[in-house]
């Protein structure tokens, strides 16, 4: 089985380069993070992240045959070789396959990812009906694994100014949930042509999430409540 | 990366919404002109210009055209905020194609009336 594997150590590397990797498997039911770490006993320079390995924590998103996703729920058989392995475009690469995201994470915090209700807390919770609960399905699953937000070209060209998808779907998670009372202060904190309106639809976001969310419909329905409001 | 980060201008939802509005009337438009021409028994600058004679024919060609800068601008805008990053050459580019556009609605009405 072939690898292609973008290496960079900035330490000392002068420029990143494809280092080329074979190994002994047939691929059978092994996830390409399985690979990997068997990569990592021929090389232990190989640096990427993993945690859970069953694609619940996002640490291990990388750029998989041009496609950002999860290497831990990627099957091998399902890759053409040799598998070209990349960090997640649009990121400041720290080494290797591991990324800086700090970027990524000013804009989820940008959107208050929590509930905001400023009664006094109940007894036990605060209750939503069936119905209401329904209203955060597809929006609360998100890891914040990163691969819509660095699949997005509006991201790539304006990564301080445009919150992108994974920030937004999280937007609108807050916005959709009955429990909160911040709903006109959200809207107002993305009503910006950078932070919401650089999103054109592109959907590659949609494309590539490993949890098979929906950014774009999340950034649709945002931009219908502010119709709603506005007109 | 960047710390202070200029956003927050508070605008964005009505040319959204116009970017919408103004490709529909230049869809129905086009739509329209199509079928216009197709019905016509003969094809020729005859036919041409009997279309475009109408008051009517040319107040809506007006409004197609406007449409059109207007969606433009939009557009041109939105492709500037992406790739040009420098705030005083972006202003200059946008001030640029602005007059440029209100010079083509200016030549559209001289062209369309046959001013």
């Amino acid at each position: 089985m072939k690898f292609r594997i973008y290496r960079y150590n900035p330490d000392v590397d002068a420029a990143p380069y494809m280092q080329d990797f074979e190994l002994n498997l047939e691929s059978g039911d092994a996830m390409l993070l399985d690979a990997l770490m068997m990569l990592r006993k021929q090389d232990d320079s190989l640096g990427f992240r993993k945690s859970c390995r069953e694609g619940v924590c996002g640490s291990d998103a990388m750029n998989i045959n041009g496609r950002n996703g999860l290497a831990c729920i990627t099957s091998l058989s399902s890759l053409k070789q040799p598998i070209e392995i990349r960090p997640l475009p649009g990121l400041p690469v720290i080494r290797d396959l591991i990324v800086d995201m700090t970027q990524f994470f000013k804009q989820y915090h940008s959107i208050k990812p929590y509930l905001v209700n400023n009664d006094p807390p109940p007894e036990t919770e605060r209750l939503q009906s069936p119905k209401q609960r329904l209203a955060l399905d597809g929006l609360y699953e998100c890891i914040l694994c990163g691969c819509c937000t660095t699949a997005c070209p509006s991201f790539w060209w304006n990564p301080d100014k445009f919150v992108g998808p994974a920030g937004l779907l999280q937007a609108y998670r807050f916005i959709a949930d009955t429990r909160d009372q911040d709903t006109a202060a959200r809207l107002d904190n993305l009503e910006d042509p950078y932070r919401l309106f650089r999103c054109h639809t592109i959907m590659n976001c949609a494309d590539v999430c490993p949890k098979e969310l929906n950014p774009t419909e999340a950034i649709g329905k945002i931009k219908d409540m502010m119709v709603k409001r506005a007109v | 990366m960047v710390n202070r980060v200029v956003t927050g201008a508070h605008y964005g939802l009505r040319d959204w919404l116009v970017q919408r509005v103004t490709a529909l009337v230049m869809a129905i438009y086009a739509l329209a002109i199509v079928a216009q021409l197709l019905l016509q028994p003969a094809f020729g600058y005859d036919t041409w210009s009997e279309l475009f004679s109408g008051n009517l024919m040319r107040t809506f060609s007006l409004l197609f055209l406007l449409s059109l800068f207007y969606h433009a601008w939009i557009g041109v805008r939105d492709i500037v905020m992406d790739y040009v990053k420098p705030a005083s050459i972006r202003l200059v580019i946008h001030v640029l194609v602005i007059l440029a556009l209100i010079l083509y609605a200016i030549w559209s009405v001289q062209i369309l009336w046959g001013m």
